[in-house]
């Protein structure tokens, strides 16, 4: 009896120490994480403006930000434009290009793998703005392509005007595979070699030991990784906003950039607000997805 | 263990109490040096015996808030606050330039942030007259129709009648002292007209007149030459509205807002004609490459490298663009003064009053949340006289909203001034409605897609359901 209530007492001290240690960093999450997620979704019902009779005084809207949403073309062509950003530049370019590049290296040697891992790192340690720039100045009209094609009497295309979708995804191939790379080249390091010499005894193929062997293997980081790029690109807005400002047209307005027009060129903060939760959603919805087929 | 558990539990306590005291904010700081308290500020050493009082009173500092684009103390505000400050005989306050630099697009938001709160409101501020109804319907800024009744200079007539149109609200207050303004017309290369024929005192009564003058300079004048260039795209946001747009739609004699019955006027012949000019200008290529106008450099392609190279014979655009061509300009172009021409805008078919043109201009204002409003008021006075109003038009290369400046043979010396200054007869306004910037990104979009190809048609009707949209069914008419 004793003995049970003494254990049970250290057992509670040391539920209260953990928390003291937690206390700390838990307030700061509830402050400068969770408030604001509230407090967003609280201002997603109001009229909150940054000038006009709104700004004037805070009012209570209900649902018609939400409604003004689905009645938006422009919402709908937004969600879209994010999927195809979405599974052009990161599911499919960064994940297979870093899954590729990850592939090639493995058992190279050692200067080879470093140099070629320099160049690939260079596009993700640059800063997204500066990113940007270079890939504006590599794309522009009278940007590096063009001159090269020039060079070959090929005849000069207008990259961002002509093609704008295909000119940010490729920009945002460049700059973020080396995240993944990095990722897959750690997991291939530790796919053990003797399954793999085992499996060339027994007379696989290359291919059969790659989709039969490595990836099952590896499946875990792939998904993992999948839903670490797939945040990060939902999230892209610098890299556009400074390449094609979401132009021409709504030919690659992503969410963040219509979120961006809504609240600081429209002045609608509310319904800035309500876009941003439907970005959120979007990004639970897809990790989700992730995360159940990481358990089977 | 106790003890130790005790420890632990007082740190982290500690701890939340300094972040919540560090969180909290100090509202009696003053944010950006906007309020002087009597303490503690760095002051020039007051005159001694000047002041009746025992104790020293502190000077007063008055903030001026204005957009800086990156220039810094080159800026021509910056110069002219300056400049005007030392003159200023009220040695009791001290004149502060407290810039925000930002795209003028972001100006807008910055200051709307900045006027909240009295800790960052400044006691003047320069405000874009498209914008001044938004921010005084929200409250941030000063009516001063009470103070305007004691300034001479605003009931004699040495103001433009016109001009104070725009910087009258909706609820008929005014709330700011313009200083300078614009006009909009047709700039126009004489040498390229001259080749191709076109006489170089080109005044065209009509859109028909117009649009052959770019046909002849296609024919003739070579390939590398744009006939005429005008703003298309969402790229270049309010210009696309006023400076194309609204100048082809209030040439047709409609407007945007139905002043009477109060309602957007959302569908209109007049909508419909002035997308037909636009579509006309893409069917016929007599505009720029599409690659180039609907990007947000367009204006200063235009401006600093197409109409300099002799590549362009016709430019919708306002009347600041000379600014580029002075010597401490963007794109220093000596000759401009022989080489453009200046015509108005003629309305579509030649109808009264003949021509048409845009002002826009911007305003000194004192927020509401401002610390010193009389002594700020005082300074507006002071620094929106005619002789430093002149003093600032002249190096910004605007034109004034007075009427002796406009006479003054200093200012109409400037090469263009005299003309731009006349087409302000009929002058008209973007309408002083709240939603218009929202209905202005509306009509950049129904630009640039009749700019890409679709028919005017169509995209006068997403125009119809946009704007319907955004202000409402019971706010919106059909002509």
């Amino acid at each position: 009896m004793s003995v049970v209530s003494i254990s049970s007492r250290t057992l509670r001290r040391k539920n209260w120490t953990w928390l003291y240690f937690l206390l700390p960093s838990i307030a700061i999450m509830l402050l400068f994480f969770i408030y604001p997620i509230l407090l967003t979704f609280f201002y997603s019902f109001t009229n909150l403006a940054l000038t006009g009779e709104a700004a004037k005084e805070l009012k209570f809207v209900g649902l018609a930000n939400y409604t003004r949403m689905f009645h938006d073309p422009t919402v709908r062509i937004s969600i879209w434009n994010t999927l195809i950003f979405l599974i052009g530049s990161a599911v499919i370019g960064q994940q297979v290009l870093g899954f590729l590049i990850a592939l090639l290296m493995k058992h190279k040697n050692k200067t080879f793998r470093r140099i070629m891992g320099t160049i690939v790192l260079a596009g993700w340690v640059t800063p997204e703005i500066v990113c940007a720039l270079c890939l504006y100045s590599f794309f522009g009209d009278e940007g590096t392509l063009n001159m090269i094609l020039s060079f070959f009497a090929i005849p000069q295309v207008t990259w961002l005007f002509t093609v704008p979708m295909l000119a940010i995804i490729l920009g945002n191939i460049w700059h973020g595979t080396a995240f993944s790379m990095i990722v897959f080249q750690a997991a291939l390091d530790n796919v053990p070699s003797e399954i793999e010499e085992a499996a060339v005894v027994d007379g696989a193929s290359k291919l059969q030991i790659l989709f039969r062997i490595t990836i099952p293997y590896i499946k875990q980081t792939i998904t993992t990784n999948m839903m670490l790029v797939t945040l990060q690109t939902l999230g892209v807005f610098g890299l556009i906003y400074a390449m094609t400002g979401g132009g021409p047209g709504t030919k690659t307005t992503t969410l963040p950039i219509f979120m961006y027009n809504q609240a600081f060129v429209n002045y609608q903060l509310g319904y800035g607000t309500a876009i941003s939760l439907l970005l959120l959603l979007l990004g639970i919805v897809l990790s989700l997805f992730y995360i159940r087929s990481l358990k089977e | 263990m106790k003890k130790a558990n005790r420890k632990w539990g007082l740190l982290s306590l500690a701890l939340l109490l300094a972040m919540a005291v560090g969180c909290s904010s100090s509202g009696s700081s003053p944010g950006s040096g906007t309020t002087s308290n009597e303490k503690g500020n760095a002051q020039a050493p007051a005159k001694e015996g000047s002041d009746k009082g025992a104790t020293a009173t502190a000077k007063k500092t008055i903030t001026i808030t204005y957009r800086d684009d990156g220039i810094g103390e080159k800026g021509v505000l910056y110069k002219w606050i300056k400049d005007v400050a030392s003159r200023y005989p009220n040695q009791e306050v001290e004149i502060k330039p407290t810039p925000i630099q930002a795209s003028e697009g972001d100006y807008f938001a910055k200051i709307a942030l900045a006027l909240k709160s009295k800790d960052t409101a400044p006691d003047i501020v320069t405000e874009d007259t498209f914008m001044l109804n938004s921010d005084a319907s929200a409250g941030f800024l000063e009516p001063l129709d009470d103070r305007l009744k004691g300034w001479e200079d605003w009931s004699n007539g040495s103001f433009i009648e016109a001009m104070k149109k725009g910087v009258t609200a909706s609820d008929g207050k005014i709330y700011g002292v313009p200083y300078n303004t614009d006009s909009r017309g047709l700039w126009y290369n004489k040498e390229i007209f001259k080749t191709v024929g076109l006489p170089e005192d080109w005044n065209p009564k009509s859109w028909d007149e117009v649009l052959s003058a770019a046909r002849v300079i296609k024919e003739k004048a070579g390939s590398d030459v744009v006939p005429i260039w005008m703003n298309m795209g969402k790229a270049t946001g309010e210009a696309t509205s006023m400076q194309t747009y609204e100048m082809l739609l209030y040439g047709t004699g409609e407007r945007l807002y139905d002043e009477a019955s109060s309602k957007w006027i959302v569908k209109s012949a007049g909508i419909t004609e002035a997308l037909s000019f636009i579509e006309t200008i893409i069917k016929e290529k007599l505009g720029p490459p599409l690659s180039k106008v609907l990007n947000g450099q367009a204006g200063n392609t235009a401006t600093r490298e197409y109409l300099p190279k002799g590549k362009l014979g016709i430019l919708l655009d306002g009347s600041w663009i000379t600014g580029n061509y002075l010597d401490s300009g963007a794109a220093p172009w000596p000759e401009y003064k022989d080489v453009l021409g200046f015509a108005p805008m003629p309305t579509n078919n030649g109808q009264a009053p003949g021509t048409i043109t845009l002002a826009g201009g911007w305003a000194l204002s004192i927020p509401a949340n401002a610390q010193h409003k009389d002594e700020a008021w005082d300074f507006i006075q002071f620094a929106l006289n005619k002789e430093n109003t002149q003093k600032l038009v002249i190096a910004s290369g605007n034109i004034t909203v007075r009427a002796d400046v406009g006479k003054d043979p200093e200012y109409t010396k400037m090469p263009f001034n005299e003309i731009a200054t006349d087409y302000l007869k009929n002058a008209e306004f973007r309408p002083a409605q709240d939603k218009y910037p929202e209905v202005s990104t509306q009509i950049q979009s129904m630009v640039e897609s009749v700019a890409s190809g679709t028919s005017a048609a169509d995209a006068a009707q997403k125009y119809a359901q946009d704007v319907t949209r955004i202000v409402g069914q019971d706010h919106t008419i059909e002509k």
